[in-house]
């Protein structure tokens, strides 16, 4: 069972780098990604908003196997800054895991 | 198992934070290519080549190792080598394997680039030895301490030299220096274009009618991010070249997957095939604006199809 982590959650609240409240899940995101990846980047925004750290990290290579490629917010409806949030889910990880800053 | 991203980012922030520059080169490799073009040191408006026309012959150095060490037990020894490198500078060793024949070609395209500039009656000067590279892969990888940092450093590099425009000769510069720094550096009010807005801008006639046909393939961040989508369209059409344009272009362009090179080579080739089988569809040569583009696709084109730098057509055109 996956816990819920209010370290990630209240890092996402305090930033306004983050920002996926306007999603709506459509998921027309992922189907035009080139990657494939079944979570990159809807699901895993999905993760971040609930708190779920364990499945985050889970995910690590593919957060930085996002191209920052922009196909995803070209198309997306609802006008979600992606690129910006899988910046800052890198710079979580790069200081909380990797100890780089 | 895939190459330890830990490492490896922890090496490109030491780069970046000890040697300024995710790896490091000699002054003399990054200013090779001005050799004999007497461009002025320094001035209101430069020419910032970000040094990555320069880096691409060693990161494809580097790459062919790093592929070889990709799914084998040696990518162990890179926590080691994160600590080697901190003591020794390593690029500096891949960039004695860069191949000689790569180096120039790429110095090339930025001698192009100047010969357009001066072209439309630009006037640019050049940091030479003083230029840094942008910080952009540090950006991306979201290592912003190192990035604040190293953007400070390239803006008081700007405020010492009086320069109050810059002109960009690659999407990843542009991007990095027009939208993050002023994110990340206070006050920072250098104008940035790329070098196709000045010359689109500046209305200068071809001196020659090409008549070639061309697949462009649009840079990512060049066509979502910075809007660069009109201008080399509209530098080709007045010279007379047709655009046989592929299924996925403009600002609905696919990726070349170059930048995944440095933690995932196997996805970075996969996607480059992807992208070289859309454009190989258009039975056109390839024209790129990046040159991580342009070492993608030439790498997944394997031969069938020719790739190259656009200002190679438009120094062509424009009488370069
Ligand atoms: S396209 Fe936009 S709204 Fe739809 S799932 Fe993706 S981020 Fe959410
Ligand atoms: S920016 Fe990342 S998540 Fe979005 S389409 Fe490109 S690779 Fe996929």
């Amino acid at each position: 069972m996956s816990r819920v982590s209010s370290k990630l959650a209240s890092a996402v609240k305090c930033s306004d780098e983050f920002n996926a409240d306007a999603c709506m899940h459509c998921g027309v995101c992922t189907a035009v990604c080139p990657m494939g990846y079944e979570i990159l980047p809807r699901k895993l925004f999905r993760y971040v908003q609930v708190g779920l750290e364990d499945k985050v990290k889970e995910n690590i290579s593919s957060i930085y196997s996002c191209l920052l490629c922009g196909m995803c917010a070209e198309n997306c409806p609802a006008e979600v800054n992606i690129a910006d949030n899988v910046r800052f889910l890198r710079k979580y990880i790069n200081e909380n895991e990797f100890n780089l800053s | 198992m895939p190459l330890p991203t830990k490492d490896i980012l922890g090496i490109l922030a030491d780069n970046l934070n000890q040697r300024k520059s995710v790896l490091p080169m000699s002054a003399a490799a990054t200013t090779r290519w001005a050799k004999g073009l007497d461009l002025p040191k320094g001035g209101k408006t430069i020419l910032y080549t970000g040094h990555m026309y320069q880096l691409i012959p060693i990161i494809d150095a580097m790459a062919t190792q790093m592929s070889k060490l990709e799914d084998s037990s040696i990518t162990k020894l890179f926590g080691l080598g994160r600590n080697v490198n901190k003591l020794v500078n390593m690029t500096f060793f891949m960039g004695l394997m860069a191949s000689k024949a790569e180096q120039k070609d790429y110095d090339r395209m930025l001698r192009n680039i100047a010969g357009l500039l001066k072209k439309a009656n630009v006037d640019f000067g050049y940091l030479y030895g003083e230029e840094l590279y942008s910080g952009a892969l540090v950006y991306d990888e979201g290592i912003d301490g190192a990035f604040a940092k190293h953007a400070q450093r390239v803006c008081d590099l700007f405020k010492k030299h009086g320069v109050s425009k810059v002109i960009t000769v690659d999407p990843h510069t542009t991007h990095t220096l027009r939208t993050a720094y002023p994110q990340f550096v206070e006050g920072f009010d250098v104008e940035v274009k790329s070098y196709l807005e000045v010359l689109a801008e500046s209305g200068m006639e071809p001196a020659a009618q090409l008549g070639d046909e061309l697949a462009l393939h649009d840079s990512c961040i060049y066509a979502r991010n910075e809007n660069i989508v009109e201008q080399p369209r509209e530098l080709l059409g007045k010279a007379g070249v047709s655009l046989k344009e592929p299924s996925l272009c403009g600002k609905n362009t696919h990726c070349c997957g170059g930048p995944l090179e440095s933690l995932f080579p196997a996805e970075s080739h996969r996607i480059a095939g992807s992208r070289a089988d859309q454009l190989a569809a258009t039975k056109s040569n390839v024209a790129t604006m990046c040159p991580i583009c342009l070492v993608s696709l030439r790498k997944a084109a394997k031969g069938s199809m020719q790739v190259n730098d656009l200002s190679d057509t438009l120094a062509r055109a424009y009488g370069v």
